[in-house]
């Protein structure tokens, strides 16, 4: 083939001139890989025709590094993390756009894997990436590639996520394994080796999140625990809420490679970062049937109630976490302070 | 799938409390001071005070290396990197603790000195090679456990002959630092909780001197919630029975004598310095270690002019009593207000091996109220 992907050839700065360069460069690459109708129409704009009701809209920014690590690369990654945003508010996924500002000098190689897992991951979701842009930046200006995705939905009738009506007495359920995503990440970084073979779980959640909401419309929230863990992503609901709520940790399931490693780096799983696992608050007699439909799925396989939410804080005091530990005490589970480990999504 | 590991099974938790609470004796108290930051760390992550009895009570001891060095050691690391603009090599952990002015390495990197974190004095070693024409200097920092990796990189650049390689060392010695504080006035302690890693490398024989000459208990304890909770039990037979010895629950891992080779180590290419400022126990004789003159050429006070300086802890923060053991986080007015993880003021609550950390983290809530009802 005559096409730009020669063996060793690099992203220049005239890819993103707008050119003949920058051309080829979305026609052999990016268009290859995303094919779709909306795309093929070949407009500035992507025109969708959407029935009228609540739209959801979610933007997200991916900088990750390494760009290809242990169960997926920054290109999957930006497909799925949008897509669970936007399922995360109950709507069903309809459309992504895509902004990539490329770093001169990153493989066309690497680019053309990139943009093959994210097509992939976009036709596996059923979800089409409608729109997209590409910048060059010069030598280290940026790291390689990032990824900008944005999604919208649409929310099913009767159907109202929102931490407000998490209520007291509701059951915490959490999809799966804590941490697989960051101590992947962690685990493919310079000096950090420990030779795991942990994967992330980056995977898109919503057509779980559809099944679960057919059957439990009353879902009062959902969530997914990115960056900051799930200690963060409750925190923020029982802030939001204003209740507390109260975890026993031998219900949460992490995989014993996880928590080794976690130990030996001395960090806290529930700190860690998911890209691939839901927290879902709901009705405690629903808990059983969600449970059970999460189950169904490959993402939510290891699906567990986790815990339940407590009474209403005293008025202007925020809600507050805390966790009965696996010898029976208890404690606050506070955020994390300080840094993140930096750039792990 | 769960990780409940044979040292964290709840239903041994629950005998080892039942058992405690039945041989501990209602009519007394004790005060048992875990000298690790570690332990401190384990005991609050694991709700472990929830499950003794309320007259048995944990004293948090000063064995949290980034803590007890004083704000001066910290401000001429500063200088290093500032004024004699070497490249700085050193634990995370140290990163974020506040100097003299509330300047921290964080601050002053981000002000341009090349402070570089590592997760091993090796890593500083690679540094020095990588930059053959810049000074790199490590910040030795730690007890007895890390103090053989310092060693050893010593070693190693004086067999490589790495000349921009040097160490500003901060090493420190547990046993006396314990000596220390059961020989000052208002700490009533019982016995202690002995460190499990350090016990590692100088071994169970280097506590006996200091248990028969001030007659107080220690046990050698792991660092899971269970070795502690049988390591409690374990104190309180010994206060029960009137006796002071030096018993090992952690003989899993820790022996007599010890690692010798380590031992071996520290002693080729350290010397005890005559003196050392501790944070909060003040001058401790023999309590630290030095590097040996003939290695002069590696280290960093050796190899450039640290100035004389003033340096100034913030006035109403509480650290050095509290690592004597005689104050509490709640004593100070600082604690949760303008002292946070996030907002500093003093090393406790930076290091996740502090007490103010520790309390902040797992019981901010009881604190805090305890605080308000003081008022
Ligand atoms: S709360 Fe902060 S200021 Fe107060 S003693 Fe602890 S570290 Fe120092």
């Amino acid at each position: 083939m005559s096409g730009i992907l020669r063996p060793g050839a690099a992203v220049e700065m005239a890819h993103g001139g707008g050119g003949m360069a920058t051309t080829r460069l979305i026609r052999e690459i990016f268009a290859r890989h995303f094919a779709n109708p909306i795309l093929d129409q070949g407009h500035d704009a992507a025109r969708l025709n959407l029935p009228h009701g609540r739209i959801v809209m979610s933007t997200d920014a991916h900088v990750i590094s390494p760009l290809e690590f242990p169960g997926g690369d920054i290109g999957s990654l930006a497909v799925h993390g949008t897509i669970n945003d936007v399922a995360m508010g109950g709507a069903v996924p309809v459309a992504l756009s895509a902004a990539f500002i490329i770093e001169e000098g990153l493989p066309l190689e690497t680019l053309d894997h990139i943009a093959a897992s994210m097509g992939a991951a976009a036709r596996k979701a059923s979800v089409p990436i409608a729109t997209g842009d590409t910048k060059v930046v010069e030598r280290g200006a940026a790291d390689g590639l990032f990824i900008t995705t944005t999604g919208i939905g649409l929310i099913p009738e009767g159907i109202e996520i929102a931490p407000e009506r998490i209520a007291p007495g509701m059951a915490i359920l959490l999809s799966g394994t804590l941490g697989d995503h960051g101590v992947a990440i962690l685990s493919q970084r310079q000096g950090l080796a420990f030779g795991t073979t942990i994967e992330s779980d980056s995977a898109a959640l919503h057509r779980m999140v559809g099944d679960m909401l057919a059957a439990a419309p009353s879902i009062a929230c959902l969530r997914d625990p990115t960056r900051g863990g799930l200690s963060a992503t409750l925190n923020e609901l029982a802030e939001a809420a204003g209740v507390s709520m109260t975890l026993k940790e031998a219900a949460i399931p992490v995989r014993p490679e996880v928590a080794g490693a976690c130990e030996l780096l001395g960090l806290d799983p529930i700190h860690i970062a998911n890209e691939g696992k839901l927290v879902c608050i709901c009705p405690p007699e629903q808990a059983e049937a969600v449970l059970n439909i999460m189950r169904a799925h490959p993402e939510g396989r290891d699906a567990a109630q986790i815990g339940a939410v407590g009474a209403h804080a005293a008025p202007g005091t925020p809600g507050l976490l805390r966790m009965e530990t696996l010898i029976g005490g208890m404690r606050v589970v506070d955020w994390l302070a300080g840094e993140q480990l930096p750039r792990i999504c | 799938m769960k990780y409940v590991s044979e040292f964290r099974d709840p239903a041994l938790a629950q005998s080892l409390a039942t058992a405690i609470a039945r041989e501990a004796d209602p009519a007394r108290s004790y005060a048992f001071m875990e000298f690790c930051g570690g332990h401190t760390h384990a005991i609050f992550r694991y709700g472990v005070q929830d499950l003794v009895p309320s007259n048995v009570r944990f004293v948090h001891g000063p064995g949290c290396p980034v803590c007890v060095l004083p704000m001066r050691r910290l401000d001429d690391a500063l200088e290093l990197a500032e004024r004699h603009g070497v490249i700085l090599a050193t634990y995370g952990d140290m990163m974020r603790v506040p100097g003299s002015g509330r300047r921290s390495m964080l601050t002053a990197r981000s002000a341009g000195a090349d402070i570089r974190m590592v997760y091993s004095p090796l890593d500083a070693l690679a540094l020095a090679r990588d930059n053959p024409d810049r000074q790199v200097v490590f910040m030795g920092i730690g007890f007895e456990t890390t103090t053989p990796a310092t060693g050893m990189a010593i070693l190693t650049a004086r067999a490589q002959g790495l000349a921009n390689f040097s160490v500003f060392c901060n090493h420190v010695l547990t046993p006396p630092a314990m000596a220390h504080v059961l020989a000052a006035p208002g700490v009533a302690l019982d016995g202690f909780l002995g460190p499990s890693h350090v016990s590692t490398v100088i071994g169970a024989g280097a506590y006996r001197p200091l248990v028969a000459h001030y007659g107080r208990p220690l046990v050698i304890a792991g660092f899971e919630p269970l070795d502690v909770l049988q390591s409690v039990l374990m104190l309180i037979r010994q206060v029960n029975e009137g006796r002071q010895e030096v018993e090992n629950q952690y003989s899993r891992v820790v022996t007599e004598a010890g690692n010798t080779k380590a031992q071996g180590v520290i002693e080729e290419v350290f010397a005890l310095r005559e003196t050392f400022e501790w944070r909060g126990l003040g001058s401790v004789p023999d309590s630290a270690r030095a590097i040996r003159p003939e290695l002069a050429d590696f280290d960093a006070e050796a190899r450039f002019a640290i100035s004389e300086k003033q340096s100034r802890e913030v006035k109403s923060c509480e650290c050095p009593a509290i690592l004597r053991g005689v104050k509490q986080p709640k004593d100070c007015k600082l604690f949760g207000k303008a002292c946070t993880p996030e907002t500093p003021m003093g090393a406790c609550m930076v290091s996740s091996e502090g007490s103010c950390a520790a309390y902040y983290t797992y019981r901010r809530v009881e604190t805090m109220a305890e605080m308000e009802a003081a008022e």
